[in-house]
């Protein structure tokens, strides 16, 4: 739901909910529930939207804390990621599972999707099981109510026993019915009821552990999960619990020999049991509550005839990634060009006036060619393109297009075993590399997910974007909408190489078939344009202006003195991309060029600023006005088109941002694969140079 | 009629008779609503013809055919399959 500043960066990979800050006297209160019901909705409306935004694709999968204060006191809310159950199998599960079992918040509120309650039962059978108490709230009932549904909430109340809500979160204030439903109390009417076997079977644990300080529903659900979970979540809920390590051995024991008797039955096993169990349990729990008053409405499958469809699917979705490149190519256009024009002005300005005042010439240039020259760069280039570009990314998303994009690429991305939900941590990538790589959590398999990580930067991020459409209208297109073409291609092409370097991983080091997958396809929802709007476009601003200032102020100071100050025959910068020049020759680029990228990892934003203060200490410019005095820099320095064409192909293939670096180190915990994170794309980067030059020289 | 779930024409209708997945993806099947005596409909496929999206409880779940071929599905002759014009 648009990149904040929480949810990019090295931010992004670090709020994994941990003792989150909890204050004396405040209530904390943790949100989860099924993927797509609108947690995050909740959460916003709770907490002030200014709080999270929620991660790039609307997917929460490192969840956030917000607070939101209630007359005098404060409570706590934690938006926890999406999961299906308390069974967790991918990474963004188990940090829910592990919030809901050892997080210790005061309550749970369930949020569930009004329209499949029942589905949505499953965790709430199993979050009642676990805690006993927790509230029920049933969210996106305007949605439901378009589709004939009407949920009995009273009757659901008197069934529970806990308290239930409905609303609409996302209509204004609705998310508030919330606050006083949390302070009613709820003790759980009902049950998942299992077979005699599991039965007996609780019973003896319960028995064993009996004295141990444990609760009745803590024994039991202790003794569940030893039959269902992983030893390793099993161990850490009995050090929890208080459970002796001897007891803990026996009851292990007596669940193996469970198991095992089950097993021994045809068609029978613990683990289906208690799934089965579950279900029905949650079925019946439901039952009768939801009336169907009137036929359901056909256009959410009209739509998806055409947006999925056999012959409209593919060039729809080209289409669109077209008409949305072109309408930032085009929009960007004008506010760029004043912005420029603003800053260039403001620079004249301030260096007439502090000349006039008699200060010397060194520390005047220092600041307007180093910081105010830099920092406008960033600003006026940066920012009108990302401005236009997330919100409209960000329409899609909110509409419920992008698991689509999952549905119809998923067959390519299984071609190379790798995950069809790697369309969706790309489409991260586009805003944020390092939040596309914490996103690659919602990969269940651990060796796709790898390959997710490992291909993402070739995903152009929201620092590099601009960079590219700066180089690609200054050298091949005069037009907005060729250069929207251009981009496109571009684009399909990063793609293209995804996929192909997800297949070659998957043939050589990162072996195996595909795994199975579930992909869910929420219904399309009228995006919330007027606040999707506002809310991504402040955030964009406030993003790339706080990135001007932390970033390019002070780098275009230091680069200032680096290309300034003497050092040895000529300065520093020189001296570097001296050293640089001939690999960056071979490349088809030069050594300012490479010198650029490299300085730019902390922030690629900075690597065109680098390029012109490397070409201007040579004193061919003068002051920098707008593009096309840029290009007119670019080409006194030997830039041709194959220069430039190089210089887009390395922007996309080239080592990841030190962040996202960071990022991919901490998600995989491996020094191996973070070195395979920066050379496939640095490699890949340096062939393709290294090619297109070739066939220049051929031609 | 039984058949295998991948089997399924866009907006047939049947009810889960067998579940024969193995392992994580089982569980996971489960606990998105796919269990013995479930209705589900087929809603279409993916452009190019893999996964396929299935509507079971109110959500619409997309699956490779590699694991809907495991699920066996008894197609519901009372409500015979209606094609309507939007499907």
């Amino acid at each position: 739901m648009g990149l904040s500043r929480t949810s990019t960066g090295r931010k992004a990979a670090e709020t994994d909910l941990p003792g989150i800050g909890k204050e004396r006297n405040e209530r904390l209160i943790a949100l989860a529930g099924n993927p797509n019901v609108g947690k995050s909705t909740v959460f916003n409306g709770l907490t002030g939207m200014k709080q999270h935004t929620g991660n790039w694709t609307g997917k929460t999968v490192a969840g956030a804390v917000g607070r939101c204060r209630v007359k005098e006191k404060t409570i706590l809310f934690a938006d926890l990621p999406g999961c299906y159950s308390l069974n967790a199998r991918s990474a963004e599960e188990s940090v829910a599972r592990d919030f809901i079992c050892f997080g210790g918040a005061d309550r749970i509120a369930v949020v569930c999707d009004a329209s499949c309650l029942e589905r949505n039962f499953l965790l709430v059978m199993q979050i009642l099981e676990a805690g006993g108490d927790a509230v029920v709230c049933v969210n996106l009932a305007d949605e439901a109510e378009k589709k004939g549904l009407t949920v009995d909430i009273a009757a659901l109340t008197a069934r529970l026993g806990v308290p239930v809500v409905s609303m609409s979160a996302r209509k204004g204030k609705e998310a508030f019915r919330l606050l006083p439903a949390l302070e009613e109390p709820g003790e759980a009417r009902v049950s998942i009821r299992y077979c005699p076997d599991i039965e007996h079977y609780i019973t003896d644990v319960s028995a064993l552990l009996c004295g141990g300080g444990q609760t009745r529903r803590e024994a039991r659900f202790f003794a569940l999960r030893l039959l269902d979970s992983d030893p390793e979540f099993t161990g850490r809920l009995a050090r929890h619990l208080g459970i002796s390590d001897e007891d803990y051995g026996t009851s292990r024991t007596l669940a193996a020999r469970l198991r095992e008797a089950l097993e021994g039955q045809p068609g029978r096993s613990a683990v289906d049991e208690i799934a089965e169990a579950t279900a029905e349990a949650a079925a019946m729990a439901t039952e009768g509550i939801v009336r169907q008053s009137g036929r359901r409405k056909a256009g959410q499958s009209r739509l998806d005839r055409l947006l999925t469809g056999r012959v409209t699917g593919f060039p729809i979705m080209l289409l669109m990634l077209l008409c949305i490149l072109w309408l930032t190519v085009r929009g960007a256009n004008y506010p760029s060009a004043l912005l420029s024009e603003l800053f260039a002005s403001f620079e004249e300005a301030v260096r007439g006036l502090l000349l006039g005042i008699g200060l010397p010439r060194f520390p005047v240039d220092l600041l307007c060619e180093g910081v105010i020259r830099v920092t406008g760069w960033v600003i006026s280039v940066m920012l009108p393109p990302m401005a236009i570009f997330f919100p409209l990314f960000t329409l899609l998303e909110d509409m419920g297009y992008l698991p689509r994009v999952a549905f119809n690429l998923d067959r390519c991305f299984k071609k190379c075993s790798a995950c069809g939900k790697q369309a969706l941590t790309m489409c991260m990538g586009f805003g944020c590399n390092a939040a596309g790589a914490v996103g690659c959590r919602i990969i269940d398999s651990p060796r796709e997910r790898l390959i997710a990580l490992l291909t993402n930067s070739f995903m152009p991020c929201n620092g590099r974007f601009p960079m590219l459409i700066a180089v690609i209208s200054m050298f091949f297109a005069s037009s907005g909408i060729l250069s929207a073409g251009i981009l496109t291609l571009l684009i399909l092409f990063a793609v293209l190489m995804t996929l192909l370097v997800s297949k070659l991983l998957s043939m050589t080091v990162l072996k195996g078939i595909p795994s199975s997958f579930t992909l869910e396809l929420p219904p399309y929802r009228t995006p919330q344009l007027g606040r999707v709007l506002i809310r991504s476009v402040l955030d964009r601003t406030v993003f790339v202006l706080g990135r001007a200032a932390a970033v390019a102020a002070p780098t275009g100071l230091v680069l200032w003195l680096l290309a300034n100050l003497p050092f040895g025959e000529g300065t520093m910068l020189s001296a570097l991309s001296g050293l640089l020049d001939a690999p960056g020759r071979l490349m088809g680029l030069d050594g300012v060029i490479l010198l650029a990228f490299l300085l730019g990892m902390p922030a690629n934003e900075i690597v065109i600023p680098i390029i012109m203060m490397c070409y201007t200490a040579n004193g061919s410019l003068v002051e920098y006005t707008s593009l096309g005095a840029l290009r007119q820099l670019l080409t006194d320095n030997g830039w041709t088109a194959v220069t430039a064409l190089n210089m887009v192909l390395f922007t996309v293939f080239h080592w990841p941002c030190s962040t996202t670096i960071l990022t991919i180190r901490k998600e995989t915990g491996s020094l191996g694969a973070t070195a395979a994170a920066v050379l496939i794309p640095t490699a890949i980067g340096f062939l393709l140079c290294c090619t297109v030059r070739l066939l220049s020289l051929l031609f | 009629m039984r058949c295998a779930m991948s089997e399924m024409k866009k907006g047939e209708e049947g009810r889960i008779v067998d579940l024969k997945n193995k392992g994580d993806i089982r569980r996971r099947l489960m606990d998105i609503g796919f269990t013995v005596g479930t209705p589900v409909r087929c809603v279409g496929k993916s452009p190019l013809g893999d996964p396929t999206a299935f509507l079971i409880k109110g959500a619409i779940i997309a699956l490779r055919a590699e694991d809907s071929a495991e699920i066996t599905i008894e197609s519901d002759t009372e409500r015979a399959v209606r094609q309507r014009p939007w499907d």
